[in-house]
């Protein structure tokens, strides 16, 4: 059922329980701080770890041993004395730690010493023409649905894009017995010369082995097709075929389903409209939050752990949740910080997390055509504006995203951004011939999910806050 | 699109889509009953009335918005079913007092 905070004032919100966000709280928790976990999510485990405690699939094998990683930290939360309350939406943070979560229809406000933000990521847009039709859908939700509830595709599916979740998924869909026609990859072949100076790390890391033999796994059950350019999506009101090139030729193959996926990047809304500083990474391609080595950000009391404070995976994400709570203890309760792992230890253990990870960012860059779409392909979802749209407005004066939304309202609907910000920066850099960085963000602000306005309404107020806005 | 693996044991619930009984199982969130359960269960946009399913699952693409025991925009994807749910497909923009 749903359970409002009991406290208002904790030393440590966590906000996100997925592995950073479990790492995190359990630490703090430990060393003795009263701490609060917020998250989204029906249950624990975020999107790496999700339905940890619930999933339907019993036999082990078939997720893996990295997903059943996330039942041990599962375990350390409980035995901890951390509050926890899922299906808690935060839908503001700012600078004076004042959080606002939306609760079974009710918001609630607490205030924290410390902030650690976890979460998390979401996959890339994948801005395809027919992107938006039902049939096609991110790999990751794919997944979501075979973790949470044991659904496996059994139309006939294409999954296309390139990355190592992308693998992953592949080969949980064929261990439960689902279906896929076909893989088409869409890794530039450029790509693999980039990457080759970093080989040497990833060869060394615990990646390399595993990814190859999900890869031989997979490829020796399904065809896959690699160097595919010009993909797109149609059918009509229902995806019916998929459509690319390879190897210079082009081919349309009927499909159900249509799984996408280019990577991860930080899911920023939360963080940005903190006020927290972020910059434009130029090898992950996305907005990454400006951190100092344990995570604390522009806006002092919030440190952000885990894919949120750039991607780095679900090892690092755990070891930078842990690394924040200690951050957070060393501050708050000094003398308890003896009970932890050193923040020594801590940093080599990242160090080993991270290990690979340049190559990885190197090696699924993902293609310009694939984030830069142009005519009529779909940028942002909600409010169903084109790619055409978008330059137009840049022909007659629109600047940035923020003034793009007075043109055309990209970024205005209920996803906020999420969907379609990358692609909009990403767009107008290029038509206007600045970087990522000088064009910009959308100004995010609260709520950063939607709210009704009668929760807003039932929020308690105070004799002073109605005096503000009350005349006579 | 989407079938249950067999070694599924949970408990069945049932809900209701648009007034027809449909067997979900305990823990699925709403998205993922209606994208099981085999029936046309897409939404229509509120700018051009063009028909959508969810895409992300995750709760932040909002195209599994979906009319939940009477409140309209909830995101599907993140609440779990209940027994005797009564849910509506969305068509085109929230209606006032949804």
């Amino acid at each position: 059922m749903t359970v409002a905070p009991k406290r208002e004032d904790y030393d440590v919100v966590v906000i996100g329980a997925g592995p950073a966000g479990l790492a995190a709280a359990a630490t703090s928790a430990e060393a003795g701080l009263s701490t609060l976990l917020l998250d989204e999510n029906i249950g624990p485990g975020g999107q790496v770890f999700r339905a940890i405690a619930s999933t339907p699939v019993t036999d082990r094998n078939q997720l893996g041993a990295d997903y059943w990683i996330g039942a041990d930290l599962v375990q350390s939360l409980r035995a901890s004395n951390a509050e926890v309350i899922q299906r808690a939406t935060v839908w503001s943070l700012d600078r004076n730690l004042d959080i606002a979560v939306s609760i079974g229809g009710a918001s609630a406000f607490v205030k924290a010493k410390r902030v650690i933000l976890a979460t998390g990521a979401l996959e890339r847009p994948f801005p395809i023409p027919g992107w938006t039709l039902p049939g096609v859908m991110t790999a990751g939700a794919a997944q979501t649905m075979l973790k949470s509830s044991a659904l496996v595709p059994d139309g006939r599916t294409v999954i296309a894009g390139q990355g190592p979740l992308l693998w992953l998924l592949a080969a949980q869909i064929l261990r439960l017995g689902g279906r896929i026609d076909r893989i088409l990859d869409t890794t530039e072949r450029g790509n693999y010369f980039a990457a080759l100076p970093h080989a040497f790390a990833f060869l060394t890391s615990p990646y390399f082995a595993k990814g190859l033999s999900m890869m031989r796994e997979v490829k020796a059950k399904v065809q896959v097709v690699s160097g595919v350019t010009e993909l797109s999506a149609s059918g009509d009101g229902q995806l019916a075929s998929v459509s690319y090139v390879a190897g210079g030729k082009r081919e349309t193959i009927p499909a159900d389903l249509l799984l996408l996926h280019q990577g991860v990047v930080p899911n920023v809304n939360l963080a940005m409209a903190a006020g927290i500083e972020h910059r434009w990474d130029d090898l992950q391609l996305c907005w990454s939050p400006v951190l100092d080595a344990s995570g604390n950000s522009s806006v002092a009391g919030i440190a952000i752990a885990g894919d949120g404070a750039g991607i780095g995976g679900a090892n690092a994400a755990v070891v930078r949740g842990r690394i924040a709570a200690r951050a957070a203890v060393e501050a708050l309760a000094p003398a308890s910080a003896a009970k932890l792992p050193a923040m020594a230890t801590l940093r080599a253990d990242l160090a080993k997390a991270e290990r690979g990870r340049l190559f990885l960012d190197t090696l699924f860059r993902p293609a310009r055509q694939f984030r830069i779409p142009s005519g009529d392909t779909i940028v942002c979802r909600c409010e169903e504006v084109t790619a055409k749209d978008v330059l137009d407005s840049v022909a007659i004066g629109a600047t940035g995203p923020n003034q793009l939304k007075a043109y055309r309202r990209t970024g205005m609907g209920p996803c906020q951004g999420r969907l379609c910000g990358l692609t909009v920066t990403e767009l107008m850099a290029q038509a206007r011939g600045k970087t990522p960085q000088e064009i910009g963000y959308y100004r995010l602000r609260a709520p950063v999910k939607p709210i009704t306005l009668a929760e807003l309404a039932a929020v308690p107020k105070s004799e002073a806050d109605v005096k503000a806005v009350v005349r006579g | 699109m989407f079938r249950r693996s067999e070694q599924d044991k949970r408990p069945q619930v049932q809900i209701f889509v648009d007034g027809v009984a449909v067997a979900a199982r305990q823990g699925d969130t709403v998205s993922a009953a209606l994208l099981a359960s085999g029936r046309d269960a897409r939404r229509s946009t509120a700018v051009s009335g063009a028909p959508r399913l969810p895409y992300c699952m995750m709760g932040v693409c909002f195209d599994c918005l979906v009319t939940i025991d009477g409140v309209g925009n909830r995101q599907g994807c993140l609440v779990p079913v209940a027994e005797g749910m009564q849910i509506e497909i969305q068509k085109g923009k929230r209606e006032i007092g949804k």
